[in-house]
């Protein structure tokens, strides 16, 4: 292990840290001076790190772990920066008492905007250190030299960083020149993941994990359906079973409360057999989930229009390609663990956002900002917005019930499948004209999607679900869209290909038949399939090679490279042809249409009669290139899936189950694409 | 009522109803924290154990039907500072990405090892064929597993 990251003391709250006040007004912040990154909110170099006596670091940060190993790699861009071995770092993460407020863990940015920010506050604290030890030796601090965390004057004396007792309650400058990449040691290395060995041991990992003392279990029993109304519950039943210590309620949020977690778990299951709800609005037929979409109001936006020549003998070209609900499907359900002490509420949540977290349970709990703190610990991967918040405001009312006594709430298999927001639905609508030369001479795309980020810190109303089945409910929170060019269900909507003629068109569809939210880069994986898929079929429709025709539609210099170094790599043969049950294609994007250049080249086997996802079918082979030129970490391939989860209209959905979606999530597979 | 069980090689007893999922007595009664909560369905595998040396989900099974077996958690392979060939092979190909399913890849492929220390890479597949993993590290945790089986090969 390369530093101490979870340990027992991280779970208790950071006993014997030292808590410094270090938040400013982000709206004071306007009228200074612009920092880079996050600093720009959270301006005071002690709010993100700390000079302990024995030398070592604390870095503070917002951003929290959720498997992408950030804490690593910040750790790494701090120690680099701090010349201190990494042993030497501790990292303190997504805590409302302790660290910088950095908003959501999302969108691919902890190390853009909190990296840069300790970059910057890092090198600041180095220089410090060393005009601080340049005047206790009499000596300029150009001469001085550091090396893990100690000072040197040419002639030896040496001091450490522990001595130096900076003062870093001060603003940040961002003046200090940090590292030229060239001087690197730890930075741009492969280091082994700090959270890594306890996971493989069973040690102390995630939320799941957390056992105070005196805890109890807590489990919640949620209505047939959105919107019900709780008529009455009969806890008779459910307080006859051993260990039984609170049934909660409070208007429509039901949650039982026991010694032990299998006891908590019969009486959740004896109150769902009394309990009687009023049952809300039924959901739209899952056969005609697509035509409902399309069918509601929406705001529209056009964008990426571009207007020149049509050639005369076009033929034109027409596709519908869909994309279902999706769950995040997070491997474990979401936890937290929750206690009501002296009139405070401390959360412990696996939360991608701890500061809005808080901001939503000072409404549901009708408490202040400052009587509650969340604390970040790890829960199962989520990939966007699950139900983390959700259950951290389930604990926190259970919790209430209970003064002294935290209670740890794991929603079972069935909540988090069934109240978890989903990745909406969507409709890509493509049409074109292909030229008589072979190439795209107009592109126009329509898509219909729903709100991909109704996240904790709605402008109003609340965004956790217990708030509104309140005896005095908040209402949800208005759907969002991020705007271009990130996007939101448009993300990624516009063609990178240079297309004389094109008009793309953004139905943001306001009302949610279900509850829906961020999952893995929003609308862009749907938007990505239906214009690569496009591609394809017109490629095919001009007889050319599918890469020489994406080629041949593109400018941008970074574009062609991925493709020809994915091309090359892959050894892609001009004009090969699959045999039908055998075959290769080529993907290509760029993230969010203003990150990283991706391409990728799948091999694709369908065995006749077994879904092609099956653990024994045989796995595609991906490839994956990136650009000699591009400095950024080699573009990853993710996931690459043989057979899409897309689907095309008229979607034959085989069996649509009743009850969906809360039956559970089907995992994606087995769609097939054909016009 | 007590029930008397062998958890690691140690004699351990519990004060729980005899229907108790194992799961919730491995990680509330005795502290360990390897066995995870995926589905309570018996789907996921997250909550994997070897009960005599077989992999079982330990959600669905009752402690009433385990006090004369002896059972294995990934506690009982190794630790941080004594890892097991297995857990050192994930450590070495960082076969993680949240690492919530990790401890049911392991105990399976513990169960795989044991009666085949030397599979090909179809039976590594074939063996974690229904451990779910969401974040899609499966490729590195195929290679962790293999990486084991040689690294047994050299001992």
């Amino acid at each position: 292990m390369n530093a101490p990251v979870l340990t027992r003391r991280h779970f208790t709250g950071g006993l014997g840290a030292l808590v410094v006040a270090f938040s400013l007004d982000p709206n004071a912040a306007l009228a200074q001076e612009r920092l880079p990154g996050s600093l720009q909110n959270n301006r005071k170099l002690d709010g993100w790190i700390r000079i302990d006596p024995d030398g070592t670091a604390t870095i503070f940060t917002g951003k929290v772990e959720l498997g992408q190993g950030i804490l690593t790699a910040l750790a790494q861009i701090a120690a680099e920066e701090m010349d201190l071995p990494l042993a030497r770092v501790r990292m303190i993460s997504g805590d409302t008492r302790q660290t910088p407020n950095e908003g959501q863990t999302a969108g691919s940015q902890s190390v853009e905007n909190s990296g840069t920010a300790l970059r910057m506050a890092c090198a600041e604290a180095r220089a410090i250190l060393i005009d601080l030890a340049a005047q206790r030796f009499g000596v300029p601090a150009d001469q001085m030299r550091v090396a893990d965390g100690v000072v040197s004057t040419p002639d030896g004396r040496k001091i450490g960083y522990g001595e130096l007792k900076p003062d870093l309650n001060r603003e940040a400058t961002a003046k200090a020149t940090p590292k030229p990449p060239a001087s690197h040691k730890i930075v741009g290395k492969s280091i082994a993941r700090f959270d890594i060995p306890a996971k493989v041991t069973g040690g102390l990992a995630f939320v799941q994990d957390m056992r105070p003392v005196g805890m109890l279990h807590g489990r919640v029993i949620r209505p047939p359906r959105y919107g019900s109304k709780l008529d009455s519950a009969d806890d008779t039943a459910a307080k006859a079973i051993p260990g039984v210590v609170a049934v909660v309620r409070d208007g429509s949020f039901l949650g039982v409360i026991a010694e032990r977690e299998e006891q908590a778990i019969k009486a959740r299951e004896a109150l769902r057999k009394s309990a009687k709800w009023t049952l809300g609005p039924e959901l739209p037929d899952p056969a005609r989930i697509f035509e409902v979409i399309k069918s509601l109001p929406s705001k529209d936006a056009t964008i990426g229009v571009k207007q020149g020549a049509m050639p005369s003998n076009a033929r034109t070209f027409e596709a519908v390609y869909t994309k279902p609900y999706m769950s995040h499907g997070s491997i474990g359900p979401s936890c937290s663990v929750a206690e009501f002490k002296d009139g405070r509420m401390t959360v412990w949540t696996h939360s991608q956002g701890v500061f809005p977290l808080r901001t939503e349970l000072v409404k549901v709990l009708k408490m202040p900002a400052a009587a509650i703190r969340c604390v970040h610990v790890e829960g199962s991967g989520c990939y966007g917005h699950n139900g983390a918040d959700d259950v951290a405001a389930d604990a926190a009312l259970l919790a209430r019930a209970m003064p002294g006594r935290p209670v740890r709430l794991q929603w079972m298999r069935d909540d988090e499948f069934g109240w978890e927001p989903y990745g909406p639905a969507m409709v890509m609508q493509a049409k074109a004209a292909l030229g008589g030369d072979g190439k795209i001479a107009d592109w126009q795309y329509e898509v219909w999607s729903n709100s991909h980020s109704t996240r904790p810190e709605s402008t109003d109303g609340t965004n956790v679900l217990a708030g509104w089945y309140l005896a005095e409910p908040q209402k949800m929170g208005p759907p969002t869209s991020p705007p271009q060019p990130a996007g939101g269900g448009d993300r990624n909507a516009i063609p990178l290909y240079d297309f004389p003629n094109q008009r793309v068109v953004h139905h943001f569809v306001q009302d949610m038949p279900i509850r829906v939210s961020a999952l893995r880069t929003l609308g862009a994986y749907a938007n990505v399939f239906a214009l690569e898929s496009f591609m394809d079929e017109l490629a095919a429709a001009a007889g050319a090679d599918p890469i020489a025709f994406r080629l041949a539609h593109l400018k941008d210099p970074r574009a062609r490279a991925v493709i020809e170094a994915v091309a090359k790599k892959a050894g892609w043969k001009g004009g090969e042809k699959g045999d039908g049950t055998r075959g290769r294609g080529i993907g290509f994007a760029k993230y969010k249409n203003l990150a990283c250049y991706v391409a990728v080249v799948a091999e694709v086997e369908i065995r006749h009669g077994r879904p092609p996802c099956s653990p024994r079918g045989r796995a595609p082979r991906p490839r994956t290139g990136s650009p000699a030129r591009d400095s950024r970490p080699s573009a990853r391939a993710g996931r690459t899936r043989a057979v899409t989860p897309m689907r095309s209209l008229p979607a034959s959905d085989p069996s649509p189950r009743p009850g969906f979606p809360l039956a559970g999530a089907r995992l994606p597979c087995g769609g097939t694409r054909a016009r | 009522m007590a029930i008397n069980l062998k958890v690691n090689g140690v004699p351990r007893s519990v004060t729980a109803e005899p229907d108790t999922p194992l799961l919730y007595v491995l990680r509330n009664d005795f502290e360990l924290n390897g066995a995870k909560y995926g589905c309570g369905l018996s789907q996921c595998g997250a909550c994997t154990v070897l009960i005599d040396g077989q992999a079982v989900r330990s959600c669905v099974t009752p402690i009433s039907a385990l006090e004369k077996s002896e059972i294995m958690t990934i506690e009982g392979l190794g630790s941080i500072d004594k890892p097991h060939v297995l857990q050192q092979a994930f450590i070495e190909e960082q076969a993680a990405q949240c690492g919530y399913c990790t401890n049911g890849m392991i105990m399976s492929a513990k169960e795989l090892l044991d009666r085949n220390p030397r599979p090909s890479e179809p039976d590594v597949r074939a063996a974690l064929a229904s451990n779910l993993c969401r974040c899609g590290t499966h490729n590195r945790i195929i290679r962790a597993v293999l990486r084991a089986a040689q690294a047994n090969g050299r001992t």
